[in-house]
């Protein structure tokens, strides 16, 4: 149970900009102090015992958390509407630490075929080495997942807004088919960001960010978070038995029995961070609340030069289609009118004519977008998925992506429209 | 009143007024929440007598166990109930009859007939919540575990106790 009244009393922009924040009870500093430190000292070895034992609220060790991290958590969930939150190194970490917490060699989870080509290699492949088992779904039917399900399902995990593709997933029913499955539905929210889009309200247990992208905003750190909405009833049914039953490690302690709505945060940094290890510095905690306290005003930015750098290349004589579901030619137009009403995003694709060799051109004749591997930075970013980022899939798989050979991917930053239009029509004429 | 939420201000008024809790179902094991609960509060400086027939006799946290509330001579302000919904009606009930002034039932606990009769006997009643994670909640200590706590304040956080 959570008290619902107090944090929708606060506006989204007074969250980003105070939520877990408040000044430091030492010193009095405003902004949050990084809290450049591995550990914290015990006031005698009761104290330490309570901490260890999870019996009282404390830092121990920066592994585990960290004060200048849990402003960083508080502050996600709060603008996510969620129960609590865990910060992670990365993306990835994040995503590794949300299944961590409840999948077991054997367990199966479904996920959509148009995801981030990395996670696409991380489940296919990596997960594959503790015996959890991938089974990809396309989302365009929601019912696929459905029908996909198996007993050994645990999950089902989506992009609300897919990378690379301009994606639009149908969160509502997805949540539903995982419901009646007894079953949580993962959301990876990092195109979109909680400004645009807020997976909890239609119905997704837990939410997943690279805050490397729109929350720091800034290209600046690595990062990611897992929100829990602490309203998934683990117990009821048999397929939660890391967050149900006895846990060894903490002497029998049941967490879900013991934590209630919060036991998958607290599973999150005593059994996620403790054994997976992968922490979030203070220094890239501190940089993505900086970053968060202007998301609301950076995302507009994003979504109206998205819309006006789309709207030209439709018209250009040297693109063959765009792929934003910002445009109302996009088939994922309704969808995008119905989850992110306020801006279809900064990361979209385009053809380009003469396919492989005219994306490799065009990228490399931008003067002011950057040729790089990243998205959701204030500088305007392109790049050729096929050659980079999607290169470690099959043709076949790069195409589902979304990722085929005459796909480039941008990431549409702040600065002046005119000037991100005047570069990629420089660089189109250049490679046409 | 709707036991749906609780406002803030409803818990720290709650929070703020009591000073012994008699906690129903109280566990002498270490690894059971009521003890997490148990040794939390005490912390900070409330008084909290353990009641469970299986271990009255018995101490727990330096406490004296009893049986029931009945037996508890001194006067308690709330009842903390750890058992299950329907076993909860007929210690509200025993509440009553003690005159305590607060009905908290834990996390799960809920039982909307007992809430009405104490609340018609002038008791105020919380249920589906546990007392440590309000009291860490509303004192910035829920916080540091990542928890979204719903406050904002621009003022300096005052240290509690532990
Ligand atoms: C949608 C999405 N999810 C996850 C990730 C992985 O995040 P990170 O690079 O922070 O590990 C990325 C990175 O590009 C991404 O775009």
């Amino acid at each position: 149970m959570r008290d619902d009244d107090k944090p929708a009393g606060f506006g989204f922009e007074t969250r980003a900009v105070h939520a877990g924040a408040a000044p430091d009870p030492t010193t009095g500093a405003r902004t949050t102090p990084i809290y450049q430190t591995t550990a914290f000292v015990f006031d005698d070895v009761d104290h330490a015992a309570s901490l260890f034992n999870l019996q009282t609220y404390g830092y121990i060790y920066s592994r585990l958390t960290n004060p200048t991290v849990s402003v960083l958590e508080e502050r996600v969930s709060a603008l996510e509407g969620g129960r609590g939150a865990t910060a992670c190194a990365s993306g990835h970490a994040a995503q590794m630490l949300a299944f961590f917490a409840f999948m077991e060699p054997g367990a199966e989870f479904l996920a959509s075929t148009k995801l981030y080509g990395g996670s696409i290699t991380q489940f296919g492949r990596s997960f594959k080495k503790f015996d959890w088992n991938v089974i990809f779904v396309d989302p365009d039917d929601p019912e696929n997942f459905r029908r996909a399900l198996t007993p050994k399902c645990r999950a089902i995990f989506v992009e609300s807004l897919a990378n690379p593709g301009g994606v639009v997933t149908d969160l509502e029913p997805v949540a539903q088919i995982a419901h009646a499955a007894g079953i949580p539905l993962l959301v990876d929210n990092t195109l979109a960001s909680p400004y645009l889009c807020r997976p909890i309200e239609w119905g997704a247990d837990i939410v997943i960010h690279s805050t490397t992208k729109f929350l720091s905003g800034h290209g600046n750190s690595m990062g990611g978070v897992v929100v829990d909405s602490g309203k998934f009833d683990w117990s009821q049914n048999d397929k939660f038995r890391s967050l149900t039953e006895p846990e060894p490690a903490y002497h029998g302690l049941r967490f879900h029995e013991t934590f209630g709505d919060l036991a998958y945060t607290v599973a999150g940094h005593a059994l996620g961070l403790r054994d997976l290890g992968a922490t979030m510095a203070p220094l890239n905690a501190f940089l993505t609340i900086t970053g968060i306290e202007t998301l609301a005003l950076r995302m507009e930015r994003h979504c109206a030069n998205a819309l006006a750098v789309a709207q030209f290349l439709e018209a250009h004589p040297m693109v063959k289609w765009v792929s934003y579901a910002g445009l109302p030619s996009n088939r994922y137009h309704a969808l995008a009118k119905k989850y992110l009403p306020k801006g279809a995003g900064s990361v979209f694709t385009f053809g380009v004519k003469g396919g492989y060799e005219a994306g490799v051109k065009l990228v490399e004749g931008c003067e002011l977008l950057s040729h790089l591997a990243n998205l959701g930075d204030t500088r305007s970013l392109i790049i050729h998925p096929a050659s980079t980022t999607h290169r470690q899939l099959t043709e076949e798989q790069q195409i589902v992506a979304g990722a085929g050979p005459d796909v480039v991917r941008l990431s549409i930053g702040i600065e002046s429209a005119a000037d991100i239009i005047a570069d990629l029509d420089q660089a189109l004429r250049q490679a046409g | 009143m709707d036991h749906n939420s609780y406002s803030d201000q409803y818990l720290r008024s709650i929070l703020a007024s009591v000073k012994t809790i008699a906690m129903v179902g109280a566990s002498p094991h270490w690894n059971r929440p009521s003890y997490f609960a148990m040794k939390y509060l005490q912390g900070k400086g409330f008084r909290v007598i353990p009641v469970n027939p299986r271990a009255a006799g018995e101490t727990i946290l330096g406490e004296r166990v009893y049986a029931d509330l009945a037996e508890i001579s001194e006067p308690v302000d709330m009842v903390d109930i750890f058992r299950n919904s329907e076993a909860a009606g007929a210690i509200v009930d025993e509440a009553i009859r003690i005159g305590a002034k607060i009905v908290w039932m834990q996390l799960g606990v809920r039982n909307d007939a007992a809430a009405a009769r104490a609340e018609s006997a002038g008791l105020r009643v919380v249920m589906n919540r546990c007392p440590k994670i309000e009291y860490s909640r509303l004192h910035g200590e829920l916080a540091w575990s990542g928890v979204n706590t719903g406050i904002i304040s621009s003022k300096r956080q005052k240290r509690v106790p532990r």
